[in-house]
């Protein structure tokens, strides 16, 4: 018998869920049983909805197990270790057992999370037994040049993965052109989109795969220096990162006349981000490395000609550096077998909001927003009806129900209104309301906005005041048209991608649920129940056993009754707080 | 733009702090970035490490021993999100208003939370234990809603929930208190 070998899911996500006193736990119990099996542990396998995440592998094939807490560790060792037999209960995923999340990875293709979740991420020995560095001793020992590598990424079809969607290829062709002594690679991983955390699922999983595709990068556009810029929200991302990044100096992949090829040098700094959305343009975050307030340039000149220093730089994003390795290492005709004419590839998604099961997945380009809800995604909490998805952040916008059978591809999506970005799809059921989530964007973006431009500055404010308006059901009847020419003039008027994407989430909702809109102004009431003050909360008499908790919350005793008898809300003195809603422990308070 | 987040008014209690202050912490960090490209952000990050916040004292110190602008570091320390200009609590609760904690109702989570400790976004308890602070996205959205409490993060929370994580903290803290007495 094989010893077998527990693999411990240590993402953030599944540290959240305490899969770090689940790692400590089987440690405990092996030492003081004196068993003998191996303990590892690993980084994010996706499957966030079921954290935190085991996987046994054994002679009899591999066991993934779902919600392992603390409590389950001892009944796992217990059966599954010691006596070989696995509790099918607890399985999600292996040869023999399925569960109906197995779903969840059916119909997922892993390019860019090739590794997550299948090697210790602190460890370049488990990255090389997967194929690491692989791609650039090709590179090396086939003598490819540059730009036969230039060439490889471009023939690939990749487009960059940070949102905007312009073919990598392309710029590192113009980061090539550009002729100087000094050329810099920037990786952005800072990811500041709300709802989407594929990048720091990379850096924290596979963190090698980003730093190869940096060198790659390097190599054919002549670059010797390179700059990781991660958020300062990412402590783990950013700990592992220089783990990997002190593993590859002292194998000598980071260094002078790396991969044996004469004169190319590479090294690579971590730069961290201070908190702010803006630094996720390009030229904004190039201002902030400089240890500028993060304001973007006018562009052009562009980055490739003159960014960093005001050397030729090239900017990329995690997720596209981390597919980098594997499209010159199998080809570029492997990459374009998958997604449609435009849009080459697998894209990674970070499925959120009111879906069953939430995580992050990575499909084919061209599969429909539908299948990724209902096949990967499990459907909606509870069985609500689905309402829209909102796709690409604050930049994007929400696509309704109707419109799910569009299949996910740069320029398909871009003709709803919304974009693609980096892949955040917040998932909204009947009880969203679509006011309210556009006024939460432009409150995002309004506080995001950097100042340079007039318009984005004052014109973001204006329309978040009118939104907040609307949502308080003090709505003017043509607050529907004032917001829609404020957003024309944003996005006009606008230097960089922020300002110019900023009133999308508003144009989108304005074009498909203008009907909602229209209650929250003309009938004063919000169909999704969400928006508080237009609300009013009412006592169910039936279920209220009078237990007074309620009224001791109401801040404004705006609720009278004797104990034990029915209580009453004073709908004048109501501040719809929501407070009696919360306290009440048997379903008594209504609303409408 | 941040404007909330500049101190409208001086607080001359926390220039009654700046004798405390000891800038001799701040000779390695200065030593590693001085001369070097750049080097503005690192230089207040690591101040603020050393001090939970950027003292009036340290701009200056910064000032007068790398050349850098006093209006310049100014700029760029209220521009960022991550800098503060007045201490801040032992525990930094950092409640999530992503998208995915929005639409999963993290609102009344902190509406709890500051009622619970009576400060407002950005504050600092009177016990000095706690600030609460919203932050834009922690990355857990499939967690959400989601609250940041150190290094420890906190998902799929109620405001129950939350209430009494924060409490069992501050009762921890009060006993270390006592015990120190």
């Amino acid at each position: 018998m094989k010893k077998a070998t527990v693999i411990v899911g240590l993402g953030s996500c599944g540290l959240a869920a305490g899969a770090g006193k689940t790692y400590d736990e089987f440690h405990r119990i092996r030492q003081a049983d004196k068993l003998d099996f191996d303990i590892k542990r690993t980084s994010c396998i996706g499957m966030c909805f079921r954290e935190p995440l085991v996987e046994i592998i054994d002679d009899t094939g591999k066991y993934l197990y779902g919600s392992v807490d603390v409590k389950r560790v001892d009944e796992i060792i217990e059966k599954h270790i010691k006596n070989f037999s696995p509790i099918p209960e607890y399985i999600i995923d292996s040869e023999k057992y399925k569960s109906e999340d197995s779903a969840f990875f059916d119909g997922q293709v892993k390019i860019t999370l090739r590794n997550c979740g299948h090697i210790d991420p602190e460890s370049v020995d488990e990255y090389e037994q997967r194929g690491g560095y692989d791609a650039m001793r090709k590179i090396s020992n086939a003598n490819l040049s540059p730009d036969k590598v230039i060439q490889i990424v471009l023939e690939s079809g990749i487009r960059g993965r940070g949102g905007g969607g312009f073919p990598a290829g392309m710029k590192w062709k113009f980061a090539r052109n550009n002729v100087s002594d000094k050329k810099y690679v920037i990786c952005n991983a800072d990811e500041g989109d709300p709802g989407a955390f594929m990048d720091r699922s990379i850096l924290e999983g596979d963190p090698h795969s980003v730093i190869e595709g940096m060198i790659i990068c390097a190599y054919a556009i002549g670059a010797s220096e390179g700059y990781i810029y991660c958020r300062a929200e990412y402590p783990l991302a950013i700990k592992r990162l220089n783990i990997a990044l002190d593993q590859a100096r002292s194998k000598g992949y980071l260094g002078e006349n790396i991969f044996g090829i004469p004169g190319f040098s590479m090294e690579i700094h971590i730069k961290e981000g201070a908190g702010a959305f803006v630094c996720g343009e390009e030229t904004a975050l190039i201002a902030s490395i400089e240890g500028e307030r993060g304001m973007p340039r006018r562009r052009p000149p562009f980055p490739a000609e003159s960014g960093l220093w005001k050397h030729p730089t090239n900017i990329n994003n995690v997720e596209t550096f981390a597919n980098i390795p594997w499209i010159i290492y199998n080809g570029p005709e492997a990459y374009a077998r998958y997604g449609t004419e435009k849009s080459k590839g697998t894209k990674v998604f970070a499925l959120t909001g009111k879906i069953k099961h939430g995580g992050l997945v990575e499909v084919p380009m061209g599969i429909t927003i539908k299948d990724i809800i209902y096949k990967l995604g499990g459907g909606i909490i509870g069985d609500k009806k689905f309402k829209a998805v909102q796709l690409g952040g604050p930049s994007g916008g929400c696509i309704p129900e109707y419109l799910s059978h569009i299949p996910v591809d740069y320029d398909r999506v871009n003709e709803t209104g919304a974009i693609m970005g980096s892949g955040g799809m917040v998932v909204m059921d009947e009880t969203t309301c679509v006011v309210d989530v556009a006024r939460f964007f432009l409150d995002f973006t309004q506080k995001e906005s950097c100042g340079k431009c007039t318009f984005c500055r004052i014109g973001t404010k204006r329309m978040l005041e009118i939104l907040t308006r609307i949502t308080e059901g003090e709505g003017k009847e043509d607050d529907i048209e004032t917001l829609e020419e404020i957003a024309h003039t944003i996005k006009d008027s606008s230097l960089c991608g922020l300002g110019q994407t900023a009133p999308n989430p508003v144009l989108t909702t304005i074009k498909y649920f203008r009907d909602e809109y229209e209650a929250h102004i003309r009938d004063h009431k919000c169909p999704a129940l969400s928006c508080k003050k237009l609300l009013t909360y009412e006592v169910i008499e039936e279920n209220c056993t009078g237990c007074m908790a309620c009224a001791r919350g109401c801040p404004v005793d705006a609720i009278e009754g004797e104990k034990k008898q029915p209580h009453n809300i004073l709908q004048d003195v109501c501040i719809q707080c929501g407070v009696c809603f919360t306290k009440c422990k048997f379903k008594a308070i209504r609303l409408s | 733009m941040r404007i909330k987040r500049i101190p409208q008014k001086v607080n001359h209690e926390i220039s009654d702090l700046s004798e405390s202050i000891d800038l001799e912490l701040m000779r390695p960090l200065i030593e590693k970035y001085k001369n070097k490209k750049g080097n503005l952000i690192p230089l207040l990050q690591g101040t603020q490490e050393i001090y939970g916040y950027i003292p009036r004292e340290a701009f200056l110190k910064l000032n007068s021993v790398t050349g850098l602008e006093l209006n310049e570091m100014y700029g760029v320390a209220t521009f960022y999100a991550q800098f503060r200009l007045s201490p801040a609590g032992k525990h930094i609760i950092k409640m999530c208003h992503g998208t995915a904690c929005h639409v999963q109702g993290v609102t009344a989570i902190t509406d709890e939370l500051s009622d619970l400790l009576n400060v407002k976004d950005g504050e600092t308890t009177e016990d000095k234990i706690f600030t609460l602070e919203t932050v834009a996205c922690l990355g857990c959205c499939s967690l959400a809603p989601v609250m940041m409490i150190g290094e420890e993060t906190y998902g799929k929370l109620t405001p129950n929930q939350a209430a009494k994580i924060v409490k069992e903290i501050r009762r921890n803290e009060k006993l270390r208190e006592n015990e120190k007495v």
